[in-house]
This record gives structure tokens, sequence and C-alpha cells, in this order.
């Protein structure tokens, strides 16, 4: 190990994962804000809308994200839609992540007992008002779990960025080596710089998952 | 069919080597596969023994597969060993030797959890009807576990097959990597064929994985009491 190299590299590498951490989280959002929306509208059986999204998310689901990109990044420009890369990241990681995260609020929203919905219904309330104050808060907390691992999952898939020239860790990793040889030393702070971005979500999750275990009941 | 850059799909052999692309991938995935079934089997089994030391070392096994993106797993193997070791690994044995090393994990989490989820007085009442510990296992706990497990694994078969398009990343000549050369060798004489061509490999990928998703949701409904 030449510290040099690795004291000399390192705010390379922050920089990359600043990148790497503001599209893993612009996407993680938006896959949130997806899956959501797609899961309570799947769950109303909405005409037409709850079957565009089916199809949205076996497709997604079926498909690598690094196919999706190159997709995005290099196909489509050929029909006339430019996207730039860093769009083309958030936009395919929430993408992706919006129908694995569908999945796993619906099976929260399947989990609450029908006797919860019934009892509030006949309180009067609308069928919106249950599925806000009822339904998605325990749904929420049974979907924990899944959650938090699909949020991991999404933050480590954001390593194939690279693929379309994106600056992230791994692309700046594969360049330094490409440029000095240093391969221990690179490889050495790619390892280091995500555990950085994993680590504390992996012991978060962990912590989260025990807190809003109380919050399930009624089983 | 030429704007849209299909065309060149039925040029020459170029279909042919995209689906020889896809066989490379997947070839490489249902190695990995084959070797995750069998050493994640052995792997979820130990991990149901009380030994502090083999829980400890599993545990951490467990963790760094989970928090390290596949990609990196490539990049230690493939560069890593060649500079720290000196081996010369060709690339596809390198993403053999890292996708099994993550599906052995996985599956063994899975057996694990397959394991545990056998309510205790399924193996109680087994004893009490005077059934030994080898006729428990092999009549009562393992079917049931089964049960759980397979759609499960399927799962993670798709998964497996998704994550094999990243050995494009260290140089094998995948179903990506084929589509690249196609694009570059016809840039001249049709310039969309980036879209057609990419367009074919989302579809392929599709076709890959879709008949196991569909076989693991059909089995879950059907298992689920």
């Amino acid at each position: 190990m030449d510290w040099n190299v690795i004291s000399k590299s390192i705010p390379l590498y922050w920089d990359a994962m600043l990148l790497t951490l503001k599209i893993g989280w612009i996407g993680v959002a938006l896959a949130t804000l997806i899956g959501l929306v797609s899961a309570v509208i799947i769950h109303f059986r909405i005409p037409v809308l709850s079957v565009i999204f089916k199809i949205y998310i076996e497709i997604f689901r079926n498909t690598p994200l690094l196919i999706q990109l190159f997709f995005l990044y290099f196909a489509l420009p050929k029909i006339g839609i430019k996207i730039s890369a860093e769009v083309c990241g958030w936009l395919g990681l929430g993408l992706l992540g919006g129908s694995y995260m569908s999945e796993a609020f619906r099976s929260g929203i399947e989990a609450i007992d029908i006797v919860q919905r019934e009892s509030a219904l006949s309180l009067g309330m609308t069928d919106f008002q249950v599925m806000i104050h009822i339904v998605l808060p325990q749904a929420l907390s049974y979907s924990t779990p899944a959650f938090v691992a699909n949020i991991i999952f999404l933050l480590k898939e954001t390593s194939v960025f690279s693929a379309i020239s994106l600056m992230d860790l791994m692309f700046r990793a594969k360049d330094l080596i490409g440029l000095y040889y240093n391969t221990a030393e690179y490889l050495a702070l790619l390892v280091v710089f995500y555990l950085i971005i994993l680590l504390p979500v992996s012991v978060l999750g962990t912590v989260l998952e025990r807190r809003l275990r109380y919050a399930s009941f009624g089983t | 069919m030429q704007a849209l850059g299909l065309d060149v799909l039925f040029k020459g052999s170029n279909l042919l080597r995209l689906l020889g692309g896809l066989g490379k991938a997947l070839e490489i995935s249902l190695i990995a596969v084959a070797l995750s079934l069998i050493l994640g089997v052995l792997f979820g089994v130990l991990m149901t023994f009380r030994n502090p030391v083999i829980r400890a070392l599993s545990r951490i096994y467990l963790e760094i597969v989970r928090i390290m993106p596949q990609m990196v797993l490539l990049f230690l193997v493939f560069f890593g060993t060649t500079r720290v070791f000196g081996w010369d690994l060709n690339a596809e044995a390198a993403s053999v030797i890292v996708f099994a090393f993550w599906g052995t994990a996985e599956m063994g989490d899975l057996v694990r959890g397959a394991i545990i989820s056998v309510p205790k007085h399924q193996y109680e009442s087994a004893f009490a009807l005077g059934m030994t510990k080898s006729q428990t296992y092999f009549t009562i706990i393992i079917p049931q576990a089964i049960r759980q497990l397979i759609p499960l694994s399927i799962n993670l078969i798709t998964r497996m097959i998704k994550t094999t398009s990243l050995v494009m990343m260290i140089g094998v000549v995948e179903v990506l990597k084929v589509s690249q050369q196609i694009i570059e060798a016809n840039r001249m004489t049709s310039p969309n064929a980036a879209f057609g061509i990419y367009l074919t490999v989302f579809v392929l990928y599709f076709i890959a994985c879709w008949p196991f998703s569909i076989l693991a949701k059909h089995l879950e409904r059907k298992w689920s009491n």
C-alpha cells in the first residue's frame, strides 16, 4: 500500500461519492414515490391505470438496470428523445426501484387485516381517508424490511452508472487504475467509499426495523 | 424499419450473434446459479447451527455480500487478484466466482429462513408420534421448508440472470458487447442501429427472465395457505 497515492486520490473519490450519493438518493426518492402511487392504484384496481402500472412493473422487474440505462441513454436519442447522463441515471434507478417498491408496499397493504378497513368504513371514513389514516401507516411498518432492502439494492445498483459515462466511484476507480496502475490502493479506496455510502443505511435499517416492529399490531 | 434501426438485425448473422452473446451471459449465470444452489443449501444449514464461531463468520460473510455492489466484487476479483496474488484469471472465471460467492450467501439466507420458519410444534409433534430424527426431517420439516424455498430461489435465479449483464464491464463478450460491435460496424449504413439493437436486447432479457418470475409467482400463490 502506498499511502501517498491514497491520500492524494481521496478528494477525487470524495467528489465521485457525492455524485453517486446525489443520483442514488434522487433515484430512491423517485422510486418510493412511484412505488407508493402504483401500489395504491393497483390496490384500488383503478381501471386502465392499474393495468398500465402492472405492465410497467413486469417490464422493469425483469430487465437489468444496465440494459435500461443503455436504452435510455443510447437508444432513445435515435428517436429524438435526448436525456442527459445524470437524468438517465436517476430516472433509470427510479423506474427500476419503483417496480420493486410497488411490490413491497403492496404486500404491506395486503397484510392489513380486513377488519381494520371495515371498522374504519363503518365509522364513516371515506375510502381515501381509510387509506391515508388507517391502512398506509400500518402497511408502511410492515413493508419496512423490504423497503430498506430495496434502498440498499438501489444504492448498490448505482455502480453501473459508469457504463453511461457518469463520473461515479466505479468510473473513478477504473480511470485511476488505467492511468497509474496502483490497482490495490484504488480498489481498497473503492471498497472504503462504498462502505461509507452503504454501512449507515444498513445499520439504520436494522434499528428502524426493530423500532417499527412494535407498530404492527392486531395480529 | 430503417428509421428505427431494426433492419440491422437481419443483416448478415447479426441476430445470431446477439443470441450467441445472450447465450454467453446465460451460460455464466447458469454455472453460477448451479454452484450457488448447492453451496447455498450447505451454507444455509450451517447457519442454523448454534456454534458462535460459525454464526459470527457467516454473519460477516452475509454482510459483505449484502453491502458490496456486485460490480465492486467483480473488480476486486478480476483486477485485484491479478495485482495482489499474480493470478491470471480470465474474465469469465472471475465472473463465475463472484456470482457464485454472492449467490451462495443469498441462497444460504433463504435456506436458513425456510428452515427456521417451520414452527417448533411440528418437530415436537413428530417426535411425540415416535418418529426418529431423520424421519422427522425428511418427511415433515424439509417438505414444508422447500415449499417456502422454491419460489424465493426462483426469484434469486432471475436476479442472478439480470446481474450477469455486468460482466460486460470487465470485458466478457456477451450480448451488450456484441450489440456495441454491431452498432459500431453499421454506423455509416444505419445510424439508428442503436435503437433497434438495444430494444432487442431489452426484449431478449425480458424473455429470459419473465417466465421465471411468472413461475415463482404461480408457485407462491399455489402453496400459500
